[in-house]
Order: structure tokens, then C-alpha cells, then sequence
């Protein structure tokens, strides 16, 4: 046990933070809370992939760096798309809170749905 | 001429620019660059399926990078009839919103964004690639469906964003997983691939588990569907018939994709749990999901939730990896666009014309609008399954695909959800064909009429092709299942 952790303990993070992220996203009522909740999540993926792409005394596949071990480039320009995506996701959830205040003046789920019921 | 497939994609994108860009000087274009953009979709669509049909498949290498190493995009007997469809349904949704909007520009760009999105969905053959466009179709959709102005519009579209992005999260963490054991993202390089590891490797099925359930998120299956009749009933009538035709169907599709291209039927056999759990899950949402919509006396959520139950239909007709019940699940993928957009259509129309909008307005309707009406009755009857119409085509070959498979409880489903479907829209036809309208709710609906807007002749057009579309495609069916057939022979 001990050994897993001191040598996965990158894996041991980025499990941890996708438990967060999930918790926040169900747990909290508050609107706000979740999309932050959801960056927590999509950050434990992205340090999953990154992590899986790092290997010991790797060199970057550049000429004239390294002779033997390189290392694939790939799984970190995936990650800096899924980054793109997730800023896009969070600009867009950040709009909508915006139009959900003004509409029921407050970012409580369940404030929220006290309001619908009394319309 | 490949490049007509990039072009699928690139041309919409493009054209989303402009609404946004022009806008300020030009009030009304949004609606002109995107028909502009639905003509040229089609003539590349056109293309494709022609080049398809003379020579089998094409494949593009995105950026000049060969594959297995760059993205490759694909157009098969399956799919280039699909992207015909987004095609036609973009345009039919134009159509549509000529008059009845939204007219913002805004509105336009994302949906040309939307097209781009699904588009691409259907064209990839990279596991990678298929996140991105399936994230884009997403922000495309969260977008359009708080289009609606109300609040209630909004959030419909912040859980729906919620749990779209955690369903393409997990399948964004399936593909790690696969990439990890495998070292390559190209589908067709794929299948060799994770037959090498072995079907049974942990890593594997880990991967196949997330990859499954990101993309049932997105298809709207039982239990996975609390977003959908949400995001379905708040947003525009326009939006609701357009997503509600395409999104789902693009998820469909690549589950399609994934299982049979990159996990293959092979998988499926050393894995029985597998399948066995999809037609379960699947039988399950067929029937809650009929069900649920017998209950709902609003009209979209009816609809919305009558998807959760075809859709149920498709996913089911996978997992049983049986030939003829995976032709019948693309043909239903096809026939169900045609026939769940031109409904909420319809309802729009009503919705627009007639200030209608739940299943008691609905009494004595046909009187005072036959020609909608009757569309609503045919696609309606096609939807249950009543040939010749299209419906019918798909679920035939998903029965008798569950009996080949010797699967009689998944056959069995299926025809109780035949007579679930004829319920919920059953009592909706009797309602308009046989009720009389009760005076009261006449005069609430003159009420309503006060900010009601005449319905054009694009709006009852379009309404009046989708269902001789949903008859003709019935008719028609044995020549789609022939196209669609030697793709799928293939992965058996």
C-alpha cells in the first residue's frame, strides 16, 4: 500500500481529484460550486493523461536531444485540446449562471426550485 | 474529390463567423449565411454519398499526416447517408425558422456550429477527434437551448452542460485508457490493436466501460437521460426539433462506431457481460421511457421522452450484435430523425399558430388545422411502427434481429413498446380527431392567440415533407438497408 503510493502517487492524485470534482458537481447546491466541481473533475483527466505520458529519463522527440528513451508528445497535445474544451465549457456554464441569477435571483438549487413552484 | 468530406466540416465553422461578424451592420443575416451554408452542406453531402455509392468508402488524411498517425476522416455506406440527413435537416430547420426564430444572429452561428459538430461526428475515424466534435456539437447544443429567453430555458441548459461534459469526461478518460494500452487513436488501426492486448485485459474493459457510458450519457438512455426532456421542452420549438433529430443520433452513431469498428464483435463474444448489460440497460429504457411519456400531458416532454424510449430501442438493437438488428438500428436512427424532428415541428406549428401546447388543447384540433394535423397523425403512426412508413422498417429489422439472436425477452420489449408508443400517441390523435374542443379552453387559447404568430408556408412545408419523408424512407427502406448493409456485414 505504502509502496503504491509512494511510487503512483500521480495515478493516487488524479483518482482523487476526479472524486472530488464528481462529489462537488452532485453534492453542493450552490450553481457556482458545481462548475468548479467540474473543472476539479476535468483536471484529474487531464493529469491522468499527462501523467501516463511522462517517462523516466525520457528525452522530446527533437533531434539532438537524447540518444535512446523518447518520449510521445501525444498524450500532452490531447490534454492541451481537452484544456481548450474545458475553458469553453466554463466560459459557457459561467453565461448561464449569469442568466440564471437575473431570471431567480439566487445560484441555490434549491432556492431555485422554490422559486419555480410559487411562478 | 475527398476533400468535399473536410470541407463537411470546415465550410460550417467558416460560416459561423459571419452571423457574429456582420451582425452589427447587417440586422437579419444570420438566416441568409446560414441557408447559404445548408445549400453548400448539401451539395458536399450530395458529393460524398455519390462517391460512396459508385466506389465504397472514402478516407481524407487531415492535414496531409498519413494515417494511423494524423487524423483520418471516413465516409462509408453508413455514414454518408447520415450526413446527407444533417444536410437536410439543417435545411428543413431553416426552413422553419424563416418565421418562426429566434431571429438573433447569435442563433444562427451556433448553429452552423451545431452542424460542424455532428457533421464531424459522423465523418472521424480518429477516437480522439470524435471527443472534440463531440464536445463542440455539446457546446453547440448547450448554446441553443438556452436560446430560449427564460431562466428556466437556462438552466435546463447548465444540467444539461453538467452532464454532457461529464459523460464526454468519462469518454474522454476511456480513450486514455485505450491509448495507453494500445498507442494509437486511429479507429481501423485500433481493432488490430486491442485484439493484440486482449479483449479480456483489465485496462480494456476499463476503457470500453467508460468510453460506453460518456457516450449513453449523450444518447439519452435510461437512467442517463435526466438532462434531455429538460433540455427538449425549454428551448425553442426550431431548437428542440433540430437537436433532438441530430445530437442524439450523432451519439448513436458513434457507439455504432466504437463497438463494432474498434472493440468489434469479437469483444463482444469474449465479453458476454458486456452486450448482455447494454440490451439490459437498453430494455429498460425502452419501456420507462414510453412509460413516463404516457404520463406527461406537455407535449415536447412527451416527445422528449418517447426518444429515451426509441433511442433505447437503437442501443439495444447493439448490444445484441446480431446483423439485422444493427442494420434495423441505423435504418431507426435515420427514420427516427425524420420522424421525432417533423413532430416537434408540428408542435411547433401548433405551438406557433394556435397557442397550443399541452395534450388537453389538443382537443378538436384537426378541425381547425387539417393539413398539420395530418402530418401529426402520420408521423405519429409511422413513430409506433405502422408500415409502410420508416418506423416500421427499423423496428421489424430490431425484432426479428432479437429473434435471430434468440433474444425473445429484448423481442418481447420491443413490441410492448409498439403498443406503449401507440398509447401516449394514441390519446393525442383520438384527442384531435375525436374530441370536440371544449369552449372553455377555446377561449383561453384566443387569449393565448394574442402573441401568437401567423405560421408561414415554410413552416406547414417542411412540416408536410417530413411526413411524406417518413413514407417514402418506409417505402423506400430495402434500398437504405442496401446501402447501409455491406458496411455492416463487415463487422460480422
Amino acid at each position: 500500500m505504502m509502496d503504491l503510493l509512494t511510487t503512483h502517487y500521480n495515478y493516487v492524485a488524479s483518482i482523487l481529484l476526479f472524486g472530488i470534482g464528481l462529489y462537488v458537481v452532485m453534492g453542493s447546491p450552490n450553481l457556482v460550486k458545481k462548475i468548479i466541481g467540474m473543472n476539479i473533475f476535468q483536471v484529474g483527466i487531464f493529469l491522468f493523461f499527462v501523467t501516463t505520458g511522462y517517462v523516466d529519463g525520457g528525452a522530446p522527440p527533437v533531434v539532438g536531444h537524447g540518444e535512446e528513451t523518447f518520449v510521445s508528445p501525444l498524450p500532452h497535445v490531447l490534454i492541451l485540446t481537452a484544456i481548450v474544451v474545458g475553458v469553453s465549457l466554463t466560459a459557457v456554464a459561467l453565461a448561464l449562471v449569469i442568466r440564471i441569477y437575473d431570471g431567480y435571483g439566487s445560484l441555490d438549487e434549491d432556492v431555485i426550485k422554490e422559486v419555480q413552484v410559487d411562478d | 474529390m475527398t476533400d468535399a468530406l473536410v470541407l463537411l466540416v470546415v465550410v460550417p465553422i467558416a460560416a459561423s463567423l459571419f452571423p457574429v461578424a456582420l451582425g452589427g451592420r447587417f440586422e437579419r443575416i444570420g438566416w441568409f449565411v446560414a441557408a447559404a451554408m445548408g445549400l453548400v452542406h448539401l451539395g458536399l453531402s450530395a458529393t460524398v454519398a455519390a462517391r460512396v455509392l459508385e466506389g465504397g468508402s472514402i478516407s481524407y488524411a487531415v492535414g496531409g499526416f498519413e494515417p494511423p498517425f494524423g487524423i483520418e476522416l471516413v465516409a462509408d455506406g453508413v455514414s454518408a447517408p447520415l450526413l446527407v440527413l444533417v444536410s437536410l435537416s439543417t435545411l428543413g430547420v431553416l426552413a422553419y425558422a424563416r418565421r418562426a426564430g429566434p431571429h438573433s444572429n447569435a442563433f444562427y452561428s451556433e448553429l452552423a456550429l451545431l452542424t460542424a459538430g455532428i457533421s464531424g461526428v459522423f465523418a472521424t475515424a480518429d477516437v480522439f477527434n470524435l471527443y472534440v466534435f463531440l464536445e463542440i456539437t455539446g457546446l453547440a447544443t448547450y448554446a441553443l437551448v438556452a436560446s430560449g429567453r427564460s431562466p428556466r430555458a437556462a438552466l435546463a441548459s447548465l444540467k444539461y452542460l453538467f452532464v454532457g461534459t461529464i459523460g464526454a469526461s468519462l469518454y474522454l478518460l476511456g480513450v486514455g485508457y485505450l491509448y495507453i494500452m494500445t498507442g494509437t487513436l486511429n479507429m481501423a488501426d485500433l481493432t488490430g490493436a486491442v485484439a493484440s492486448v486482449g479483449y479480456t485485459s483489465p485496462a480494456i474493459l476499463t476503457s470500453f466501460g467508460l468510453i460506453v457510458t460518456g457516450l449513453l450519457v449523450k444518447v439519452a438512455v435510461f437512467p442517463l437521460h435526466t438532462w434531455q426532456p429538460g433540455a427538449y421542452a425549454e428551448s425553442p420549438d426550431t431548437v428542440s426539433a433540430y437537436i433532438s433529430a441530430l445530437v442524439s443520433t450523432a451519439a448513436a452513431y458513434a457507439l455504432v462506431r466504437i463497438i463494432y469498428a474498434v472493440y468489434t464483435t469479437e469483444f463482444l463474444d469474449a465479453v458476454p457481460l458486456a452486450g448482455d448489460a447494454l440490451v439490459a440497460l437498453a430494455s429498460v429504457s425502452i419501456v420507462v421511457g414510453a412509460v413516463l411519456a404516457v404520463m406527461q400531458s406537455d407535449l415536447k416532454r412527451m416527445l422528449a421522452y418517447s426518444s429515451v424510449s426509441q433511442f433505447g430501442l437503437v442501443v439495444a438493437a447493439i448490444g445484441l450484435a446480431n446483423e439485422t438488428a444493427l442494420v434495423g438500428a441505423v435504418v431507426h436512427l435515420v427514420g427516427h430523425a425524420v420522424m421525432k424532428g417533423g413532430l416537434f415541428l408540428t408542435v411547433g406549428v401548433f405551438a406557433t399558430g394556435l397557442g397550443v401546447r399541452t395534450v388537453e388543447d389538443f382537443a378538436g384540433l384537426a378541425a381547425k388545422a387539417p393539413v398539420s394535423s395530418a402530418a401529426f397523425a402520420v408521423l405519429a403512426f409511422s413513430m409506433v411502427g405502422i408500415p409502410p412508413a420508416v418506423g416500421f422498417v427499423g423496428k421489424w429489422n430490431i425484432v426479428v434481429g432479437a429473434v435471430e439472436a434468440g433474444a425473445w425477452p429484448v423481442a418481447a420489449v420491443v413490441v410492448v413498446s409498439t403498443l406503449l408508443t401507440l398509447a401516449y400517441f394514441g390519446r393525442v390523435i383520438e384527442r384531435m380527431y375525436f374530441t370536440a374542443p371544449e369552449p372553455e379552453a377555446d377561449a383561453v387559447s384566443t387569449d393565448g392567440g394574442n402573441d401568437t404568430v401567423e405560421v408561414s408556408f415554410g413552416m406547414r412545408a417542411v412540416v408536410v415533407v417530413s411526413a411524406v419523408a417518413a413514407v417514402v424512407l418506409g417505402v423506400l427502406g430495402s434500398d437504405l438497408i442496401a446501402v447501409v448493409q455491406p458496411v455492416l456485414e463487415v463487422y460480422f
